[in-house]
């Protein structure tokens, strides 16, 4: 197929989606209606008339395709740090101004514009052709699942908050006890049937993928690993693989089972809050959006042959030569003062060599501790004691140690802090 | 007496329900205390912990695809040899020329569903606090159930023995060689040697206990069969026997006591 064409199939899928968009419009518009909020319904019939304009457009085949001239824009502005930084930031906005934005109104057109962006990006032939892979179909799914599952909880929180700050109970909060027969398996039941329909109609619309038989004589290129493990690939452009692939895992798991006995916040059980905890939330949330599925995602839709970088719109090239002149800690210290870290090596042997790194990597894990008991963590330290303290800031220096590890390759083009390949240990 | 009556005064009827339907409250009760699996649940709960807003459903909906995936995967263990000759045949007969050869569509869109849903669990368990006292041990026996997840999907993947599948566990297995002290290109591995002939090398370390060889091969596809069937389900099943009668014991999904 040509690029910059679409098929019927493409523009009937199209159109199907924006039905479904509308659908979902008309649904919010009516459910304001009731609500007799007069503003929010016409800008959700608007929205509707919107997504339905789209419909009939590519339902009669007269569709448009995204301009180059946005694609091309945007392609020239995304690479590993504007991608990864932006997101960062607009996880730090979507903390702060928690309260304006999960008001549903604003959320909801914050949604439909991510849902309009996202059908005018499916008619680029580059973006569709990694999007609707069929085994990419489950992230744009937990893309959707995630979005609302952040909203609703953070939505809840900023209501429950205001309900503590003023004394009243939280929307969680009733005695009122019910049978499980008939309201909570009647529930399950109903989930079970729609999950089954869902999974009937997800196998019948969409083959599970067969690719040639398996050959250890031709490596496609990329090879990436299961979706679910694209965050930790991802990791293995700033960590090797003992770091990315065995210690940090190891740590994530660790770190999480650690999560019960490290938090010693005893408010926030068993209802929404935000303010009660905001710490433990923003570790947490940074950790699973941020470190976890805005990695899944760069390494899933945005790294193609090579692992390169490639812009959501940019066709995967594996000609692509993204030059790396990346140096070590090592180098950069020992040139510095005139000297070459292979006559370091030679003369005084590879520990000497190495000497800066390891002392700001020990330093790092030694002196960062009870620096920050004495500073910023001092009532932390006084309320958990020790073990635990220590426990918690070993899990949060480990943790920060990839993004730290990124700005410094962004900024310095630093490969390793550490680099004794005598014993395959870089890190 | 219409039919219906008579299937219901049947002593084998009343042999297998030993009460009236659950339509007044006493046999409400009593309909969660004489099923195996309804009881289960406790007999009532909190209003608000069960609201959709409140759990997602997503725990029950990580259960339920569970069985889906163990009704689907015995299904498909009829039709699927694990050995080089017969394994991506299997699969293309199970595509072209099997009645109900859905059931493998089914399997491998419901375990992308399970891990999305388990995480989506994990999520709301967090967010709203459930994991505090006396809910500690749940949480990190929950924490197991993930990674077990991860690792029953990880070991299907190689199954339908394609390009996909092979380089996917390649990349993924690749890992395992760098596992400090256990693997041949692990840091610290070298220090392990008996007067220089090293105990770890790429014959004897942790990548070689995973594959079963040096490199993804027909050993491996057994080893990941057997783990994907039998190993890892059967940890899993006891596991989340252990998390659901915990969630009990412990008073509830959340909430403080």
């Amino acid at each position: 197929m040509a690029h910059g064409s679409l098929t019927s199939p493409v523009q009937n899928g199209l159109g199907v989606y924006y039905i479904l968009c509308a659908l979902m419009s008309v649904g919010f518009g009516v459910y304001q209606v009731r609500q007799r909020s007069r503003f929010a319904a016409l800008l959700a019939f608007a929205w509707a008339g919107l997504f339905g304009f789209h419909a009939a457009a590519y339902l009669a085949h007269q569709g448009w395709v995204i301009p180059h001239s946005v694609t091309h824009l945007v392609d020239a502005y995304t690479n590993a740090i504007s991608y990864f930084v932006v997101s960062t930031v607009a996880f730090a906005v979507l903390l702060i101004f928690r309260k304006p934005l999960t008001e549903p109104n604003v959320a909801w057109t914050l949604m439909n514009l991510t849902l309009l962006a996202f059908g005018w990006s499916l008619t680029n032939y580059d973006f569709r052709d990694i999007v609707a892979k069929p085994d990419n179909v489950p992230i744009v799914m937990l893309l959707a699942a995630v979005g609302y599952f952040t909203w609703l909880p953070l939505r809840r929180a900023v209501l429950n908050d205001d309900l503590i700050a003023a004394g009243k109970p939280v929307l969680e909060k009733d005695d009122e006890k019910v049978l499980v027969w008939p309201d909570l398996v009647y529930t399950e039941l109903i989930a079970m049937i729609i999950c089954t329909a869902i999974l009937v109609v997800w196998g019948i619309l969409l083959k599970a993928p067969l690719e040639a038989p398996a050959t250890t004589a031709r490596a496609p290129n990329p090879s990436k690993a299961p979706w679910y493990f694209l965050g930790l690939q991802e990791m293995l452009v700033y960590y090797d693989p003992w770091m990315a692939g065995v210690v940090l895992p190891t740590f994530i798991v660790i770190g999480l089972m650690a999560i019960p006995y490290i938090d010693f916040n005893q408010k926030g059980n068993g209802y929404y809050t935000f303010k009660e905890r905001p710490f433990a939330l923003i570790m947490f949330l940074y950790g699973f959006l941020v470190l976890w599925v805005v990695l899944i995602v760069l390494g899933t839709f945005l790294r193609g042959p090579n692992w390169n970088f490639f812009g959501p719109f940019e066709t995967w090239d594996a000609h692509k030569v993204d030059p790396l002149n990346n140096v070590n800690l090592s180098d950069m210290f020992w040139l510095g003062l005139g000297s070459t870290p292979e006559q370091i090596a030679k003369a005084y042997g590879w520990f000497v060599r190495e000497i800066p790194g390891i002392i700001l990597t020990v330093l790092y894990f030694v002196a960062i501790p009870p620096l920050m008991a004495k500073t910023v963590f001092r009532n932390f330290f006084v309320k958990m004691g020790f073990l635990r303290y220590m426990t918690l800031m070993t899990l949060i220096l480990f943790m920060t140690s990839l993004p730290l590890k990124m700005v410094l390759r962004w900024t310095l083009n630093l490969k390793y802090i550490v680099y004794i390949p005598e014993y395959f240990f870089n890190i | 007496m219409s039919v219906g009556d008579w299937i219901k005064n049947n002593q084998v009827w009343k042999s297998i329900f030993r009460h009236p339907a659950p339509r007044d409250r006493r046999n409400r009760v009593v309909v969660m205390l004489t099923n195996v699996f309804l009881h289960l649940h406790p007999v009532s709960v909190r209003k608000s912990g069960i609201a959709l807003s409140y759990t997602w459903c997503m725990g029950g909906l990580t259960f339920f695809l569970f069985l889906v995936e163990t009704v689907t995967g015995v299904l498909l263990m009829f039709y699927y040899r694990p050995t080089l000759e017969h394994a991506y045949n299997d699969i293309l007969s199970l595509r072209d020329v099997t009645t109900l050869g859905i059931l493998r569509e089914i399997h491998r869109w419901g375990a992308h569903a399970m891990v999305i849903a388990i995480w989506l669990h994990m999520y709301r368990v967090f967010l709203t606090g459930s994991y505090k006292p006396p809910r500690e041990f749940n949480w990190s026996v929950g924490v197991i159930l993930l990674v077990l997840t991860l690792l029953l999907s990880f070991t299907g993947y190689l199954l339908p023995w394609d390009q996909l599948a092979i380089w996917a566990i390649t990349v993924g297995s690749n890992m395992a060689r760098a596992t400090p002290f256990l693997g041949h290109e692990g840091p610290g591995a070298a220090l392990l040697n008996v007067g220089g002939v090293p105990l770890i090398h790429s014959g004897s370390d942790a990548r070689f206990l995973l594959l079963g060889g040096k490199f993804v091969s027909g050993e491996t596809l057994l080893r990941f069969y057997v783990l994907h069937c039998v190993a890892i389900p059967l940890a899993v099943a006891v596991l989340i026997a252990i998390h659901f009668w915990r969630v009990r014991k412990d008073g509830g999904i959340s909430g403080a006591l």
